[in-house]
């Protein structure tokens, strides 16, 4: 009897996405944006919306993401993101919009910009990268900064008596009226990669189905101003991050949740 | 099981570990002897035993996109979707 033998062939299951341009990025070794980056990239390609998506580019460690995707870009004053977003929302409607901003950015300077964007239910996304710390100017101590977390300009760890307690920036989002999908991920490992990528994913869709304003926390690492290797850093995202910062959906509107079960 | 095998962007490594970390098969290590044109030492793909699987995580894991993967799957058949 004869036995058909298999033929195998090699086919390429994972390459670069096509909405992400094929240049090194600026970002230190094991710095987690590198995965955000990729995973936002991703989404567009799998939605096809990449030749009418806007990116709005913040400032800090991410300021020039507009360089790195390959969609539309534009540069917005610190912590104004939000602010271009609803503008160039609401006058080209039919294009994809979305912001990418720090802790620095979104949760310090640009706190009442994202927070009234939100409240109106302006029909963009936000990606929200938290790595509880200024990355960019060098490692001082950010709002999302840890309890006795040690920063530049906490060498002593920060103390809550003086400085107060992180801001769960997912959670102060979920609250307001105009947020229809408000979620937190982690990047630490693969598992929580695919997870944060699901999330992403939604959040896009609620934009296009327009249902509201819609916003993925992501913990990320920054191993440079830790002062640790990049699988330590990995590792403090799980020990000492989500602990604090919980993982989930803070915020399913009325109609998200059909777009939840479709994946 | 499966086949595989990954390219790694040498020129756009920059040393950080996390594959070495996600590979299951502990196929990839870093490099001790020649630095990339940055200054890092990359990651590379060392599979003389042919265990790699394709599997992708590495390519999940990895900050710098530097990852390729490909699969031996049977001919006429569609690629299974990406990991992700």
């Amino acid at each position: 009897m004869m036995v058909a033998e298999t033929v195998l062939e090699e086919q390429v299951v994972y390459a670069r996405p096509a909405s992400l341009r094929d240049v090194p990025t600026h970002y230190c070794p094991g710095c987690t944006h590198g995965v955000a980056h990729r995973l936002v990239a991703e989404v567009l390609d799998e939605l096809g919306i990449r030749e009418r998506t806007i990116g709005v580019s913040p400032v800090g460690c991410a300021v020039f993401a507009y360089k790195y995707f390959n969609t539309d870009g534009c540069e917005a004053a610190h912590g104004r993101a939000p602010a271009m977003a609803t503008g160039i929302k609401r006058v080209r409607p039919d294009m994809v919009v979305f912001t990418y901003q720090g802790d620095g950015d979104l949760a310090a300077i640009g706190t009442g910009e994202i927070i009234h964007a939100a409240t109106r239910g302006e029909l963009f996304t936000t990606i929200f990268i938290n790595n509880a710390i200024y990355g960019m100017t060098g490692g001082q101590m950010a709002p999302t900064t840890l309890p006795g977390q040690y920063t530049s300009s906490s060498p002593a760890g920060r103390d809550v008596e003086t400085a107060g307690f992180p801001i769960r920036m997912a959670e102060v989002i979920a609250g307001l009226p105009g947020a229809a999908y408000v979620a937190r991920r982690s990047l630490h490992n693969v598992k929580e990669i695919m997870k944060a990528k699901k999330a992403i994913r939604t959040a896009f869709k609620v934009q296009l189905a327009g249902l509201g304003f819609s916003m993925v926390e992501l913990l990320s690492a920054c191993p440079t101003n830790w002062s640790m290797s990049p699988p330590e850093a990995m590792r403090w995202i799980e020990e000492a991050m989500v602990p604090y910062y919980p993982l989930g959906d803070f915020k399913v509107a009325e109609g998200v949740e059909a777009l939840l079960k479709e994946r | 099981m499966a086949r595989g095998r990954i390219e790694i962007n040498e020129d756009n490594c920059k040393g950080c570990t996390l594959c070495t970390i996600a590979c299951p098969q502990g196929v990839i290590v870093m490099a001790t002897d020649h630095p990339s044109a940055k200054g890092y030492y990359p990651a590379m793909f060392v599979d003389p035993e042919g265990q790699c699987t394709g599997c992708a995580l590495c390519a999940v894991a990895c900050p710098d996109v530097c990852i390729t993967v490909y699969r031996q799957v049977p001919a006429k058949t569609r690629p299974q979707e990406a990991a992700v």
